[in-house]
């Protein structure tokens, strides 16, 4: 064996060697598992409060939880460089005070928390005065009196006349004074805190609380109103957007009240994104953050420790090698031809947000269409970089006239198109059309095709759950992937296709 | 329909994994593929060398001197446009002759005509990188447009055949001649269409015709049979081949030849990552004769070389 091929295998056998005895240390003795599990155990919520810092002293407060049922707080914490940071009990829950004399412009500050699910924690909390009945202006007033008036008739007790009243607010077409209480509003928010009013005038204590949905990998989480309800006992939940009772399991209950999540007194432009997570820790690794036991040094530089933002940035780009190993594979053993090298693997990221069958249907709508508008600048003869251009700007056209198009019939999977690379779309139209006009429409649509199937078949690998799995919890498994490449690098062996492709020179050997 | 690796590997095919690694690699260094990349440089490098191309009427590298394009054909009736960077005969377009009603009018392989302003826009389309690897900014070139030789009279539609010798270490290791279809529209590419046919290194004989992977003895638009040519010239044409190792220096080479009417054997272009139909139109695997050429220590003079092909590769 000469001596390349002895160093490459020598390094491909090194690099399997560590990637496999980290992965086996790790999940050995750290217990890290190696495979996903079906429910995740701990979610790790981060609130960024960023804003511009203003000339004077800057107070900011903001609403963390407190009071969640169904969850309990693992661990928290603030990061919050040259603030002082306070949290405390006031009436909507609990709130962190962020405090500094002077900053200068943008500032973020962080709250993090790690929470799991504790369903002894459910419904704890004190009964609550009766309410005071709402003061309200003419002609609202009648108009809540006579709807509290027909909502009782209708219904039995605090729950019942909660459920009868919202299903009133969400039709309020149906009803005169319900539709004059609303004065048009119909977003969940407006709808709770209208409930709330008219069930103070019932004198039933309810009030609107304001949380998240625990979903793995989500940037930015929408904040969902809920209705609170007492009925003497206990609390019961109600969603404003749909009338239904019941608190789903993965609502994390953040505030109450109709304050603002965060209000920053000598700042502006002030935005608040909580993202959420699922970490994998088991209950070993659980009880050790519990008793906040530092681990080794493998542990501490885990992808794990990053802000969650990151981690999600990188449960994606952890699984562009795969990818690219897929790729290879498909290239240089199997010999399929595809338009660019990595293009695929690229298609094949926004695969998954859109899910195959749509993806590989919207991105064949959005080449055929750049094709025929490629077509026709081809007879305008433009110069080829404001070409490429203009077929990019075509491209994004159509992703933005698909996405309305998709939001106009309610088909969810019409929005995500914007999540295809458009440049690398531009320059499929741009390298197909020229195929075509070159080698033929045959050549093209065949490249386009095993474009496609290596983009399927890229995304089949990188969605399957224990590869996401693996790349992120044991990311040390890219060392055998890139031994892997090593590998493919150095074979000189035939390529599937070529096998049918000079068949002919073995079936004359019999002949001659 | 299919065959398997270990039959290939007894008929000594080469696959194109094994070339890459093996030989592309191996023998052609990487600062040397500007040398046969830009056909420009190949062209001067040739004359240098005293190495018969066929004549450069003139170059226009910016869109502005597209317009010289009138001047630079004003003496030539026939003449090609080709960028310098291109690969597979992507972008070329051959002139046969001018319009005799319209003024600015002339006439395509095809019998199609195309306007001055389009022959320019195919120019600047050239200049801007269309058809050069990586779309990096390349140079159109006009240049003498070969006429074929009478031998292909009657097995070659409209263009140009030419011949394709796989040079290895100086070596000429294997031969083929690729005839223009209707398929492929007059060009000399197998992917289009083209027929290859297999050439005896040692006579210069035709011997069998591949028309995309398929074996075929005549041609598919004329129906002449296509094997048994005599090809003219033979000795200076693998002369020629074999020079272009000294010239480049590239170990592992494709030598692109047209046979002129007029003026012989002339290079057309080189090509640093040859293709592997060539294995095809002769029925031959290429990697025992690679591996028997590898066995030779280097220095050998042309004549040298050209002598061990004809001992070495006579067909018994």
């Amino acid at each position: 064996m000469p001596r390349r091929e002895l160093q490459v295998w020598f390094m491909a056998l090194l690099l399997i060697g560590v990637g496999v005895s980290l992965t086996y240390y790790k999940s050995r003795t750290l217990g890290f598992p190696l495979l996903p599990d079906s429910r995740a155990e701990v979610w790790t919520v981060e609130a960024t409060l960023s804003f511009e810092a203003g000339q004077g002293p800057i107070k900011a407060r903001m609403f963390i939880p407190g009071l969640t049922p169904g969850f309990a707080i693992l661990d928290e914490n603030f990061v919050s460089r040259g603030f002082g940071a306070t949290p405390r009990y006031v009436t909507g829950g609990r709130e962190v005070q962020w405090a500094r004399r002077r900053a200068e412009g943008q500032q973020t500050l962080y709250y993090r928390a790690v929470v799991y699910e504790d369903t002894a924690g459910r419904g704890e909390d004190t009964t609550p005065p009766l309410p005071s009945s709402p003061l309200l202006a003419e002609p609202f007033n009648t108009a809540a009196q006579m709807t509290v008036e027909d909502v009782g008739r209708k219904s039995a007790d605090p729950g019942s006349f909660a459920g009868e009243l919202l299903r009133r607010l969400l039709a309020p077409a149906a009803d005169q004074n319900v539709d004059l209480l609303l004065d048009g509003a119909t977003d969940p928010v407006a709808i709770a805190e209208t409930a709330t009013s008219l069930l103070a005038a019932a004198l039933i204590p309810s009030r609107m609380v304001r949380g998240i949905y625990l979903k793995d990998q989500s940037r930015r989480s929408a904040i969902a109103p809920w209705l609170m309800v007492h009925d003497g006992t206990t609390w019961l939940y109600f969603d404003p957007a749909t009338g239904e009772q019941g608190l789903p399991e993965d609502f994390l209950l953040w505030w109450s009240g109709t304050d603002n999540l965060a209000e920053v007194d000598g700042g502006r432009d002030v935005d608040v994104r909580i993202a959420v997570s699922s970490n994998v820790v088991d209950p070993v690794n659980l009880a050790r953050r519990r008793s906040e036991v530092r681990e080794g040094p493998i542990a501490e530089l885990s992808l794990l420790a990053l802000p969650i933002q990151t981690q999600a940035v990188y449960a994606i780009l952890l699984l562009v090698p795969i990818g690219a190993l897929v790729v290879a594979i498909l290239r240089n053993l199997v010999g399929v031809q595809t338009f660019g090298t990595f293009m695929p693997v690229l298609i094949a990221l926004a695969f998954r947000e859109t899910q195959l069958l749509w993806g590989i249907l919207l991105f064949s709508t959005l080449v055929a269409l750049g094709l025929a508008f490629r077509f026709y600048l081809e007879r305008l003869r433009l110069l080829a970089i404001a070409r490429i251009g203009a077929v990019l700007t075509i491209v994004v056209l159509l992703m933005l006239g698909v996405t309305i198009l998709g939001n106009q019939l309610e088909l969810e999977s019409g929005l995500s198109v914007a999540l295809f690379p458009m440049v690398i779309l531009a320059m499929t139209v741009e390298r197909m059309s020229t195929v075509w006009e070159e080698r033929g429409a045959g050549d093209a649509i065949q490249q386009g095709l095993g474009s496609l199937a290596v983009a399927a078949a890229c995304y089949a690998v990188m969605d399957l759950e224990v590869v996401r799995h693996l790349v992120v919890v044991f990311p040390e498994t890219l060392l055998i992937v890139l031994a892997l490449m090593l590998l493919i690098g150095r074979y000189t062996g035939y390529r599937l296709t070529e096998l049918r492709r000079f068949r002919e020179l073995v079936q004359r050997e019999g002949t001659d | 329909m299919w065959s398997l690796p270990r039959q290939l590997r007894a008929r000594g095919v080469l696959g194109i994994n094994a070339r890459n690694t093996d030989y592309v690699q191996r023998y052609n260094p990487r600062h040397l593929y500007p040398l046969v990349d830009d056909k420009l440089q190949t062209k001067r490098l040739a004359l240098d060398a005293g190495i018969a191309v066929p004549a450069l009427y003139g170059t226009m590298a910016t869109p502005g001197e597209t317009k010289q394009f009138t001047d630079l054909v004003a003496a030539h009736d026939e003449f090609v446009l080709k960028p310098a960077h291109g690969s597979g005969g992507d972008g070329i377009l051959v002139f046969t002759g001018r319009s005799a009603r319209r003024r600015g009018q002339y006439r395509l392989i095809d019998g199609s005509f195309l306007s001055d302003a389009e022959i320019r826009f195919h120019a600047t389309n050239i200049i801007s990188g269309r058809y050069s690897l990586g779309g990096t900014r390349d140079c159109a070139m006009l240049e003498y447009c070969v006429r074929a030789d009478p031998v292909f009279d009657h097995v070659s539609y409209r263009g140009i055949p030419d011949i394709r010798v796989m040079v290895f270490r100086g070596y000429p290791a294997a031969a083929m001649v690729r005839l223009p279809t209707r398929a492929s529209h007059g060009k000399a590419n197998l992917h289009q269409g083209a027929v290859g046919v297999g050439i005896d290194l040692v006579s210069g004989r035709t011997v069998y015709g591949v028309l995309s992977s398929a074996a075929t003895d005549e041609h598919p638009d004329t129906g002449e049979m296509i094997a048994d040519i005599q090809l003219p010239n033979w000795d200076k044409l693998l002369e020629l081949a074999a020079s272009c190792y000294e010239l480049t220096g590239l170990g592992y080479l494709g030598v692109d030849i047209v046979l002129d009417r007029y003026h012989g054997p002339l290079i057309l272009e080189l090509n640093a990552r040859p293709g592997l139909a060539i294995q095809i139109a002769n029925r031959i695997g290429l990697a025992q004769r690679l591996r028997r050429i590898e066995a030779i220590p280097a220095g050998a003079a042309v004549a040298d070389r050209l002598g061990w092909v004809r001992e070495a590769f006579r067909q018994s």
